[in-house]
């Protein structure tokens, strides 16, 4: 169920993945999503699925559990399946009432499904090997610049980094409820669109009183931890490149290379 | 009207490296009008197998009767067996999301299918039923203290009519008063109704003032189904599993063993003061 | 004067209705004057709804008081100078423990009061390590703290407290959702801070076995200290505590029992151990 997003989950572990400035990590995978959008043709994914594949064996996240994170998804790649197959104009290859898929269609349909797969595998490999305070110092520093035009950039870091931890609590809590009022005969399947919103009615109201009472409780416990914002904060983990992070940038520029070759000149050739 | 669980397992995550024994070939009979203490550490199964009676967790394998029929059947009305066996869950507070009390306790029955005056009369006499003034009856749920709260969410669920009230953790985060008080008003409905109750605790103090037989729960299976009293005999196997006796079993063994011939078979204060004094006064 | 001192502390809040119309004015704290001694063990003990939040709330500045004063190592919260003094000096636990964990790794989580306080970060790691060991954590401390249970997430809690070393430490109902193996697993922690350490320690519950080794024990009823003394003092005040919605350990009760029945037994018998000495069974 709800409980299987592992986006945002993070995977205890003591892989060179895990050990990599979150700088390096953030980089690399804007990289990766940008090599995912330069592909053209099929050849061009297996550069790129040897590629996840080496990381996310070096990250020892075992597959089953990132594929598990995917279940979540799997209706949004469904619907881009759907409008990809029969939106597509070109040769039919299959009709049938009013929908006639094309062999465009079905290509343009596997490629999209391919690269949604691949680029959500790849970001959440990210989250899954970094952890959400790391993840939100790297960012906050990578946006640091931004700090000049007064964009409060360790403000939203740390945002980010709350709404991150809270999202498990608030999934499960989400379960709880539901089943509580399952358990009071609620039926959130069946009936109308309509129906069914305001069948959304006893799940939502708890779920946004508990939600506030945490950011009340969590608001207060920071205060007294003496929280006052980003001046005068030290770091407990400073970040700071080291050796392998230059290896890996150096490995992911190749690999941007490799996949800028396969992918676009090949087709000219 | 009785619920038998027949070699249930439950297992999460089955396939992976975090694979999780929830319930270990459970065999239970929940006949009628039975006060059950189940009782285990967190973590135990307890609540998994509670959820386990009104159908909204499967079992992994083994089969859940009710009244004789195999509550896993396509055909089986999932939606009955929800309104005749009423969970409350720990914390049921969080749960309110209607504008006032009454309205609250109406959502059950109303998704029931019932007329409105039936709805209104099952609200009301559930309201009755957990101790609530009239007074609080159009306030905002969410202005009550924290025991009216629970009365309610208790009510919510009792308006459904079940035959077997399951409650988990029912006086979790209430003051002493509160505990008695909601326990006290349970004791009572169950007498006045013939209902089953299940209350799941972690304190043997508070089951053992009320409950006729004591399921303990240990790493997903039945440590021990027994009468409180031989249950509690077991008070050094169950320290070694995280769970105690009441204090007062303690006091009457070291009686025993100091020389003062007590039987050691009591669970209530009261209990053990009649018969310290009958062991004094001879 | 002492650790935390409170004269005539009131704290009143205003009820509004709908219409943001005054309906009435509550006072959650009403006149409340205590002295609590540095290395004290004190206990503040009150059914819901006695105040006894409202008033540790008082002890961190996260509230202030309506009327009186209320002085943490002498310092007076109202005066804004000495506002992140005194949450340093007087650390707070809190009741829920999911919601006051903010890191995402234990470590993390006691870094974060430190890293706060500007502390250096070769320090800030010094100091995790003692706190998470002080609370027995230590080989946890690279675990994501949603896989523990209550019991361990509390201990980190306290342990985010202890790294920055506060003088007291105000523990508002830490039990209340726990289990009662996490519950002695975290009042097992509490005690050591205050044998081993001296940490002053002012533990705010309703479960009265939790008080019997506090020093010093207030009573809370609507806003008030209805009763104030040793554990053996309160407890021999059954019925007393019985009308505040309290009551006491089994083997008090037991012994008040015996007593009303006329067993010659001295007032607020607090263990096993003192029953059968009392009743002459003693090894």
């Amino acid at each position: 169920m709800i409980r299987d997003i592992t986006l945002g989950q993070y995977y205890q572990a003591e892989s060179p993945i895990h050990h990599l400035d979150p700088r390096t990590k953030l980089i690399s995978t804007m990289l990766y999503i940008v090599s995912l959008f330069l592909m053209k043709n099929f050849i061009g994914y297996i550069v790129v699925l040897v590629f996840l594949g080496t990381v996310i064996k070096i990250s020892q996240v075992p597959l089953k559990f990132i594929l598990k994170g995917m279940k979540a998804i799997f209706m949004l790649l469904l619907i881009t399946v759907f409008f990809n197959l029969v939106l597509t104009p070109g040769d039919t290859a299959i009709s049938f009432w009013i929908i006639n898929i094309t062999w465009q269609g079905i290509r343009t349909a596997a490629f999209m499904a391919a690269r949604l797969a691949l680029l959500i595998v790849g970001t959440s490999l990210m989250t899954l090997t970094t952890t959400p305070n790391n993840l939100t110092d790297g960012l906050e520093s990578l946006l640091g610049p931004l700090k000049k035009i007064k964009v409060p950039v360790h403000e939203i870091s740390m945002m980010m980094s709350i709404a991150l931890r809270f999202i498990p609590i608030l999934l499960e809590e989400t379960d709880k409820i539901m089943k509580a009022q399952i358990a009071r005969g609620a039926d959130f399947e069946s009936g109308n669109l309509i129906k069914k919103i305001k069948s959304l009615v006893p799940l939502l109201v708890p779920l946004f009183i508990s939600a506030f009472r945490r950011a009340n409780d969590l608001a207060m416990a920071m205060e007294a931890r003496c929280y006052r914002g980003g001046e005068h904060r030290t770091k407990m983990k400073p970040l700071a490149y080291h050796k392998q992070d230059v290896y890996a940038l150096i490995l992911v520029v190749v690999y941007m290379i490799a996949c800028a070759v396969v992918g676009r000149i090949l087709v000219l050739v | 009207m009785s619920i038998i669980l027949d070699h249930v397992n439950c297992i999460y995550g089955a396939d992976t490296n975090q694979e999780v024994k929830a319930l270990q070939d459970i065999n239970l009979v929940i006949p009628d009008g039975q006060f059950i203490g189940l009782i285990g550490h967190t973590g135990s199964g307890k609540s998994t197998l509670v959820q386990h009676l009104n159908g909204l967790i499967k079992p992994s394998s083994g089969t859940i009767y009710y009244n004789g029929k195999d509550i896993s059947d396509d055909d089986f009305n999932k939606k009955e067996l929800r309104s005749k066996v009423g969970l409350v869950f720990q914390y049921p507070e969080h749960q309110l999301f209607e504008v006032d009390v009454f309205s609250d306790v109406c959502f059950g029955p109303k998704n029931l299918g019932l007329s409105q005056k039936e709805v209104q009369l099952r609200a009301y006499a559930a309201l009755k039923l957990v101790g609530l003034e009239d007074e609080f009856f159009y306030q905002s749920p969410f202005e009550l203290s924290g025991g009216q709260k629970r009365r309610v969410a208790i009510a919510g669920v009792l308006a459904m009519k079940p035959e077997i009230l399951v409650l988990d953790e029912p006086t979790a985060g209430l003051d002493p008063k509160g505990r008695d008080e909601i326990l006290d008003q349970i004791a009572k409905l169950k007498n006045e109704t013939g209902i089953t109750v299940v209350l799941v605790s972690h304190s043997m103090e508070d089951v053992a003032k009320y409950a006729d037989r004591i399921i303990v729960m240990n790493h997903g299976s039945v440590m021990y189904d027994d009468e409180p009293m031989k249950v509690f005999r077991h008070f050094k196997e169950l320290e070694e599993v995280g769970l105690a006796a009441p204090q007062v079993t303690y006091i009457m063994h070291a009686l025993q063993e100091r020389g003062l011939s007590v039987n050691t078979d009591v669970s209530t204060v009261e209990e053990a003061r009649d018969e310290i004094l009958r062991v004094l006064k001879n | 004067m002492g650790i935390i001192k409170t004269d005539k502390l009131t704290f009143e809040y205003i009820r509004r209705d709908e219409e943001g119309n005054v309906e009435g004015i509550t006072k959650a704290v009403d006149e409340v004057s205590l002295d609590i001694k540095p290395g004290d063990f004190a206990a503040i003990l009150g059914s819901n709804g006695s105040g006894k939040s409202t008033l540790a709330k008082h002890m961190n500045a996260i509230l202030y008081p309506t009327e009186g004063t209320i002085w943490v190592d002498g310092q007076d919260t109202t005066d804004e100078e000495y506002l992140w003094d005194i949450r340093q000096k007087a650390g707070m636990v809190f009741q829920n423990p999911d919601n006051q964990i903010i890191g995402q790794i234990v470590e993390e989580d006691v870094g974060f009061g430190p890293e706060n306080m500007g502390i250096p970060t070769k320090e800030i790691w010094d100091r995790v390590e003692e706190s998470l060991k002080a609370v027995g954590m230590y080989e946890f401390r690279k675990h994501s703290p949603n896989k523990l249970s209550g019991g361990q997430k509390q201990r980190v809690s306290i342990a985010g407290v202890i790294a920055m070393h506060p003088k007291c430490i105000i523990l508002d109902e830490p039990t209340a959702m726990l289990d009662p193996s996490g519950r002695k697993e975290v009042i097992r922690a509490v005690r050591a801070l205050n044998d081993v350490e001296g940490v002053t320690v002012i533990l705010i519950t309703h479960y009265m076995e939790e008080i019997i080794h506090a020093n010093k024990v207030f009573v809370m009823d609507k806003g008030h200290v209805a009763m104030e003394g040793t554990p053996r003092e309160i407890f021999s005040r059954v019925e007393e505590l019985k009308a505040l919605r309290l009551d006491v350990p089994q083997v008090t009760l037991l012994a008040y029992e015996l007593k009303k029945a006329g067993v010659e037994l001295p007032d607020g018998i607090l263990t096993t151990e003192e029953l059968l000495g009392a009743l002459n069974l003693s090894k």
